[in-house]
């Protein structure tokens, strides 16, 4: 009962059991294609949830999505997966038969057990019984559920129950896996596990696209895309994007006021204030020091912040 | 407490279903019981046959009304006419005394016309000049009468009451649980998870539908079996006959359930949405009260049902032994309500599992155009 359009995609023999060294992971053979979406746009109503959206979701790494809540990240990604369709734009993915997906919910039947969830996932598939049940095996093994085989997947912690929503979702090997907050409300060791299945399936040849809240999560994806709103604020390797932060950020103990105030986050017990490019501090004299003292080398996450402030103060003016 | 009733009257004021059921349930329980829930069986169609037919059916007073004379037919066409369900009632005139068939298996009908009859004879046995209405009888009554129940002739209300039940358990496991059932997989998150999958909607559809299929037919043998069994419920007819009949019949009510969840996003919702298109169902089918009785706009309801169609099988196949030929129009209404239903279910399914590209009306400007779905 599958669709025609080809049997799963099958990793050749002799790929990586162990965790990769690090991202973006290897591609097994020299076909390397990449999945995305070009010039996306999706209206809900008169409101936009993506415009004109481009994503590029390369073979063998894991790009991330990041954004707050209502940026479009879900929706970016079901298109993505199939779930559901845009009203413009291109979307380039492989068969559903090489497409894996984890939806915002683990996706799993509560009252199914873990091995259940994964025999119906492997049918699906079309996987034959064997591969599938050792495939299986290898990833509960790893991730800490092999104990729990005949549990239900309702009666599993919130942790347990997303690494089996992972490992549902990766267990065809897919060429394309989609995971939507995979690590979203997950205990720091789950996390581990599920970044462990992550790279595994980035090792394998899979090219992962998963969204986050976590920046330092995203900061462990090759590339990332930061959207807000609909819109896709930056994007490229964590370094290009830290890198094209415009202006500078800088640190204050206080808090700070005025337009300042406007421009500042709280970061680990103290202020940081953005000062965008040929600001001359004005009033609130961040630019010249006053109040403001030692600029910093933004991170990933600053840089994010930043660019969600750029697009408010630069809304409305001529690119 | 204050806060607590504001809330409630908010969440109610959203909750559209619950409020339209609300206010819709106790209209629709009142036009039901108001027009359709009536023992009384006020006309009662007869065929009159054999050499005395014509003035037989001049005699005969309401609440009979002779829908067929026919002169030239004998005792076995009146016999055949009451198991094809073509007629309530059949007189069968003679030389001598006349003899009125009853179908047994329209309870109430077939009470009121033994009452009736009775009655009928009564007016005939009281002396001239009794009273006006008494001489007014006995000249309308020439013939003696003996009356003939066929297929229930104890008038035992479990002899119909069984066949309409098996159609009721198919209505409920059909409807009710596999509404139940996709939408659980709708709360779950798990019919995206469906959608992405290289799974045909069709082979979603009939895989969903299946387990519940077989779950009610082995529902539906246990009713039969235990009510031939513990209530001495005769069956009569074909098997192979009432077998095609429930798989018709289940096909609609899991379409049916389908449907319903496919509209409803919460298993409150199925439930409700089930409720009020199952009591309909139970009132104006003709399983508790005879169609005939009703007001003719509720009956025409009662004929848009599937299981009024599904209890004229299940009766005439259990009580009266009919065949199929006879039972063709119940057979053929409950495919073409098959068939409507099942569409609509698939194409609502496939929106769900196959999404197409959405046509939205841009604020601003017109829409570009999709290039979506360029797959490799």
């Amino acid at each position: 009962m599958t669709r025609p359009g080809g049997a799963p995609d099958r990793v050749p023999a002799g790929a990586p059991d162990g965790v990769p060294a690090g991202l973006p992971g290897g591609v097994p053979d020299g076909v390397s294609p990449t999945w995305g979406v070009r010039g996306l746009t999706v209206w809900f109503g008169a409101h936009a949830a993506l415009r004109d959206v481009t994503l590029e979701v390369p073979a063998g790494q894991v790009t991330g999505v990041v954004g707050g809540d209502g940026a479009g990240k879900t929706t970016l990604l079901r298109i993505l997966a199939g779930a559901a369709a845009p009203d413009a734009g291109e979307v380039r993915r492989p068969p559903a038969e090489q497409t894996g997906y984890l939806a915002a919910s683990s996706g799993t039947y509560p009252d199914l057990s873990v091995d259940e969830n994964l025999a119906f996932a492997a049918a699906g598939y079309g996987m034959p019984g064997k591969l599938a049940a050792a495939r299986a095996s290898q990833l509960l093994e790893r991730t800490g559920l092999a104990a729990a085989r005949q549990r239900l997947a309702g009666k599993l912690s919130g942790g347990m129950r997303q690494k089996l929503g992972v490992v549902r979702a990766m267990l065809h090997r897919p060429r394309l896996l989609v995971l939507d907050e995979p690590t979203t409300g997950v205990d720091p060791v789950s996390r581990a596990d599920l970044w462990w299945l992550i790279a595994r399936a980035a090792a394998e040849g899979a090219a992962v696209v998963l969204t986050t809240t976590y920046i330092d999560e995203a900061e462990r994806a090759a590339s990332v895309l930061v959207l807000e709103d609909g819109d896709a604020l930056a994007q490229g390797k964590p370094e290009e994007i830290i890198a094209s932060v415009p202006g500078t950020i800088k640190i204050s103990p206080e808090r700070l006021r005025g337009d300042a105030a406007r421009r500042a986050w709280r970061r680990a017990g103290t202020w940081r204030v953005w000062v965008p490019p040929g600001y001359d501090g004005g009033a609130d004299g961040t630019a010249g020091g006053e109040g403001a003292a030692d600029c910093v080398t933004p991170d990933l996450q600053d840089a994010v912040i930043v660019a969600a402030l750029a697009r408010e103060l630069w809304a409305g003016e001529p690119s | 407490m204050w806060a607590m009733i504001v809330k409630e009257f908010r969440q109610l004021r959203r909750d559209r279903r619950t409020l339209a059921m609300m206010i819709f349930l106790p209209v629709l329980l009142l036009i039901i019981f108001g027009y359709a829930a009536r023992f009384d069986v006020k006309t009662i169609a007869a065929t009159v046959v054999g050499p005395q037919a014509r003035t037989v059916a001049a005699a005969l007073r309401p609440p009979f009304d002779a829908t067929k004379i026919a002169p030239a037919e004998n005792r076995a066409d009146a016999v055949a006419a009451l198991r094809d369900g073509r007629t309530p009632v059949a007189f069968v005139t003679g030389a001598g005394q006349t003899t009125a068939l009853l179908d047994g298996s329209q309870l109430f009908t077939a009470t009121a016309a033994k009452t009736a009859l009775a009655e009928m004879s009564r007016g005939q046995a009281e002396p001239a000049g009794a009273g006006q209405a008494a001489g007014a009888a006995q000249t309308a009554q020439p013939f003696s009468m003996r009356v003939e129940v066929l297929y229930n002739p104890l008038l035992k209300t479990s002899d119909i009451m069984v066949p309409g039940l098996a159609g009721l358990i198919l209505l409920f496991v059909g409807m009710v649980i596999t509404s139940l059932g996709v939408v659980r997989e709708r709360q779950a998150g798990t019919l995206e998870q469906l959608a992405v999958m290289p799974l045909r909607p069709r082979d979603v559809f009939l895989g969903k539908i299946a387990p519940y299929f077989l779950v009610a037919a082995v529902d539906l043998a246990i009713v039969v079996t235990l009510g031939v069994w513990l209530f001495a419920v005769p069956f009569r007819g074909s098997v192979l006959v009432f077998a095609l009949g429930a798989l018709l019949f289940l096909f609609v009510t899991l379409g049916m359930g389908v449907l319903i969840s496919s509209v409803s996003q919460t298993q409150g919702q199925a439930i409700q949405l089930a409720i009020m298109v199952m009591l309909p169902q139970i009132m104006l089918s003709g399983l508790i009260f005879p169609l005939s009785s009703m007001a003719a706009g509720v009956r025409w309801i009662g004929y848009l049902l599937p299981l009024t169609y599904f209890t004229q099988i299940t009766r005439g196949v259990m009580l009266r032994g009919a065949p199929i030929a006879s039972l063709w129009q119940p057979f053929a209404y409950l495919a073409l309500i098959g068939i409507v239903v099942t569409a609509l279910a698939t194409l609502r399914f496939r929106k769900f599992l196959a999404p197409s590209p959405r046509r939205r009306v841009r604020p601003t400007q017109p829409a570009e155009t999709a290039m979506a779905g360029a797959e490799q």
